[in-house]
């Protein structure tokens, strides 16, 4: 029989090196799917690194995959310290994008030094404010946020939907649904030449590090962290419970309202339908896989990001479907999951 | 020290039922449990004692199968118990009521009682022939409690029932109780102690593990003492003595702190007809008078569930009257929320420690800056916090009230019961409080941390502030108070004082019934 007991001391090499070994294992369970192909393993993994990071072009695609999977991760992470759980960075991501869209297709014009902050703002905005529905629910009422925030999702995607197909449909779009383009002032520059890699990315890099100082070094982020691990331990030392959720709830809902800004308007350059593969949900899956620790996030975007580009790529050079990234992604998150556990406690077998 | 005491157990004349043989179990580098062979007859109450950290929970863990021996074996009747399975132990008629309850909240009694009791894949609850069974058991053995109650509403003591009736009803013949009296009242230890004396009449055996000498001296026939995971001795109950005891327990001499008599002063704290509403009926107060001067301790007695709360929450600033006017050095409240009242000059001890006192999983210098956290010097600009300043201060704090860790990095969760308080404590009493609010300041602790607390609580009465000491311990208001009032369903009484220690007349009260 299997059994656990806890460790009274972790020592940090066993920490650091778990998600690591995670991976690994990760890799060796998912090259059964590789065999099953009828593909040689080493060499598909091969192809799939070189087709994540094998060249300027490979990478510049991973970290551009990877810029809103940093933003909706940074939602999760946030939120999640606080106990929030905010499952509608899909809904604040399309916000987001409606704000921009709106602002930044001709509502007014500035140089870029300000027209991209506005935009940012505008996004941040309104991934907060729809955010700030169900926490006043929430707060006020009691209303479980799981279930207010899922279901916003589906909301603002019919939303999109209808004014992408009706008012705010491009008339030189040729038919398809789509909003019309951001004006070259609110465009993100590219970083590199010939690659979709954007200023997003950057925007992505200093948020993590400042959501990471706002944890880390700041009141309200120690009030978010003593709401999320006791909060009536935290209501007792005269932490306001519901303005400290509020609170989180407006800094999550802004940062997946910023990955809506940066698709956007770094990537694609008009709003449609298809602009998010589901980057809100699979930001939790980012959030979860860094243990909800800001600077861990980008790694994490990236290395999934890495995933689902790379099995793009292995996909179209040999017989293992793009699906297997999918697969990476699960496997990777339960065994992370499963490594923090086994850190945390000793297995005794018996 | 103690030469003169077997370390070897020799009872097995009478008829066996449960034995340890060489129990060694490690933990990393911490031995909990080092070689400990003991006995249990049948219809015997044997009392495992030991301080925080003596490997007591540890050993009964074993024996319950939460954890593997890394040596030694169990054997119940003869029979060796396979290791590491709590069904085994069970089928083998070993019941545990843990110092921690194990019931779900929001299912009642009865639900709790038959949860795992029952078949997995059944249509048919087996409810009526639960309750049955619980009512024949409740009456046989004097645990009154309703079936159809919701386990959340209950008391503590109440709860702890439920806890027995849950191994009786899974037939258990040994009954392992841990810390069964760290959250009763007298008269609840009192009914609980009558309780076991009846189950072992009937052939029931019992292990109490406690750190309390005076409630172990009477209810147990033999002492184990267990000091640092190993075995020191076995004491028959009738030859023991309490202080021999509790020198034997700790390693060295406890010297109990004494209280001075001391002037009263200005008034710190004044309830003027204060009621609250929203808890339940018996929990909400109703009508409180009460005044508390500097240099003066009162202490609240009564039967858990009888408002205590109510009143610990409403001078927290947790909750807010509905009625009636508080007063805070000589200042009337009006806002009631902590931070106001920590301002104002409150020093607050909460009863539950792991759930109100501290935040576990962050380090020990941010928990003891919990109540300052928007104050200088722990805030630098705005919302910057400093945490230099902040571990400058827990490590002065850790020093001045010697708290055991690590040091002011250190995961909170990770300190032992004795200094876990001792950090709630130094928080609440290094910024000299006027009014300090004690809730069961010594529960769950071991003689040598009570020594601590009610020395550092005599202390502060000594420069100045006003206590107000609610306790469940009627041996620690006895000792510690200048005034005892008694709470009764939400009604505070004060004991006349020339019957201020008479414990029959506390104990009449604390039923509710008038003073002679």
């Amino acid at each position: 029989m299997i059994r656990l007991e806890p460790r009274e001391r972790v020592p940090i090499w066993l920490a650091g090196i778990a998600p690591i070994v995670a991976i690994i294992v990760t890799l060796v369970l998912c090259s059964a799917l590789i065999l099953w192909a009828g593909e040689p393993v080493f060499q598909s993994y091969l192809l799939l690194v070189e087709g994540a990071l094998g060249s300027k072009f490979a990478i510049s695609e991973t970290l551009s995959r990877a810029t809103p999977l940093i933003f909706t991760g940074l939602a999760a992470a946030v939120a999640f310290r606080a106990k929030f759980w905010n499952i509608g960075a899909e809904g604040q991501f399309y916000f987001g994008a409606l704000a921009v869209t709106w602002i930044g297709t001709g509502l007014f014009s500035l140089p870029p030094v300000l027209m991209i902050p506005i935009l940012f703002l505008a996004g941040a905005v309104a991934g907060g404010a729809l955010l700030y529905v169900p926490v006043v629910l929430k707060t006020r009422l009691n209303v479980d946020e799981v279930v207010t925030t899922l279901l916003l999702n589906f909301v603002v995607i019919l939303l999109v939907s209808y004014l992408i197909e009706g008012p705010w449909k491009d008339p030189m779009s040729l038919g398809w649904p789509q909003a019309a383009p951001i004006i070259e002032q609110g465009e993100l520059p590219k970083l590199l030449e010939r690659t979709r890699l954007h200023l997003g990315f950057v925007v992505a890099i200093v948020a993590a590090i400042a959501v990471w100082f706002l944890m880390k070094l700041t009141v309200w982020g120690y009030e978010i962290r003593a709401v999320g691990f006791n909060a009536e331990g935290a209501s007792f030392a005269g932490i306001s419970i519901n303005s400290t959720v509020i609170r989180t709830a407006l800094i999550s809902g802004g940062l997946a309202g910023m990955a809506g800004v940066s698709e956007v308007a770094g990537l694609k350059g008009y709003l449609t339908l298809d602009l998010s593969p589901g980057f809100g949900y699979a930001g939790i899956a980012v959030a979860m896989l860094a243990q909800l620790h800001p600077l861990g996030v980008i790694a994490s975007a990236i290395f999934l990001s890495a995933i689902f580009i790379g099995a793009d790529s292995m996909s179209r050079s040999s017989d293992v479907s793009s699906y297997i990234a999918d697969v990476v992604t699960a496997v990777s998150l339960l065994l992370v999951l499963l490594s923090v556990m086994l850190v945390r406690f000793r297995v005794r077998w018996s | 020290m103690n030469q003169n005491l077997p370390t070897e157990d020799n009872s097995a004349t009478l008829e066996e039922i449960l034995k340890l043989d060489g129990i060694t179990k490690r933990f990393g580098n911490l031995t909990a449990n080092d070689g400990i062979s003991l006995s249990l007859a049948v219809g015997e109450i044997l009392a495992v004692l030991g301080e925080n950290g003596a490997g007591k929970t540890t050993l009964m863990n074993i024996i319950f199968g939460h954890y593997v021996a890394d040596e030694g074996s169990v054997e119940v009747r003869g029979q060796s118990l396979p290791p590491g399975s709590s069904e085994a132990a069970i089928k083998a008629g070993i019941g545990m009521v843990h110092q921690h309850f194990t019931l779900a909240e929001n299912l009642t009694v009865l639900e709790n009682i038959i949860l795992g009791r029952e078949p997995l894949f059944s249509i048919r609850q087996k409810l009526s022939a639960g309750r049955r069974k619980l009512r024949a058991l409740s009456e046989q053995f004097g645990l009154d409690v309703q079936p159809d109650t919701l386990v959340g509403d209950l008391t503590v003591g109440q709860r702890q029932r439920v806890e027995i009736l849950k191994a009786l009803y899974a037939d258990a013949q040994i009954l392992i109780l841990d810390e069964p009296t760290a959250v009763l009242t007298p008269q609840e230890t009192e009914n609980l102690f009558a309780t076991l004396r009846s189950l072992v009449k009937k052939g029931m055996s019992a292990i109490i593990i406690s750190h309390k000498l005076n409630e172990i001296l009477r209810i147990s026939d033999r002492i184990a003492l267990l000091r640092r995971g190993k075995l020191i001795g076995v004491v028959d109950a009738k030859d023991a003595d309490r202080d021999q005891l509790a020198e034997m327990m700790v390693g060295r001499k406890v010297t109990r702190p004494k209280t001075q008599s001391l002037k009263a002063g200005a008034a710190v704290l004044k309830l003027e007809n204060v009621s609250t509403s929203g808890a339940s009926s018996s929990e909400d107060l109703k009508n409180v008078n009460l005044s508390i001067h500097a240099h003066e301790i009162c202490g609240v007695a009564g039967v858990a569930g009888n408002g205590q709360n109510s009143l610990a929450d409403l001078i927290c600033g947790i909750r807010a009257p509905s009625s009636g006017s508080i007063e805070l050095m000589g200042k009337k409240l009006t806002r009631f929320d902590c931070r106001t009242v920590v301002k104002a000059g409150v020093g607050r001890i909460p009863e539950d420690r792991h759930a109100k006192g501290i935040i576990g999983e962050m380090a020990v210098w941010e928990n003891l800056v919990s109540e300052d956290l928007r104050q200088p010097p722990f805030i630098r600009g705005a919302f910057l916090l400093d945490k230099s300043a902040g571990c400058d201060h827990a490590a002065s704090t850790i020093e001045r009230y010697d708290i055991r860790c690590p040091g002011p990095q250190a995961e909170t969760r990770l300190l032992s019961g004795g200094n876990l308080q001792k950090l709630i404590l130094a928080r609440g009493l290094s910024r000299q409080p006027r009014l300090i609010i004690a809730s069961q300041p010594s529960r769950g602790l071991d003689e040598g941390a009570i020594a601590y607390v009610h020395g550092q609580l005599l202390e502060a009465r000594k420069h100045g502030a006003g206590i107000l000491l609610i306790s469940e311990d009627l041996d620690e208001l006895l000792s510690l108070a200048d005034r005892i009032a008694v709470i009764f369903r939400g009604q505070l009484r004060e004991i006349p004082a020339e019957a201020s220690h008479d414990i029959r007349q506390i104990g009449l009260m604390m039923s509710g019934q008038e003073a002679v």
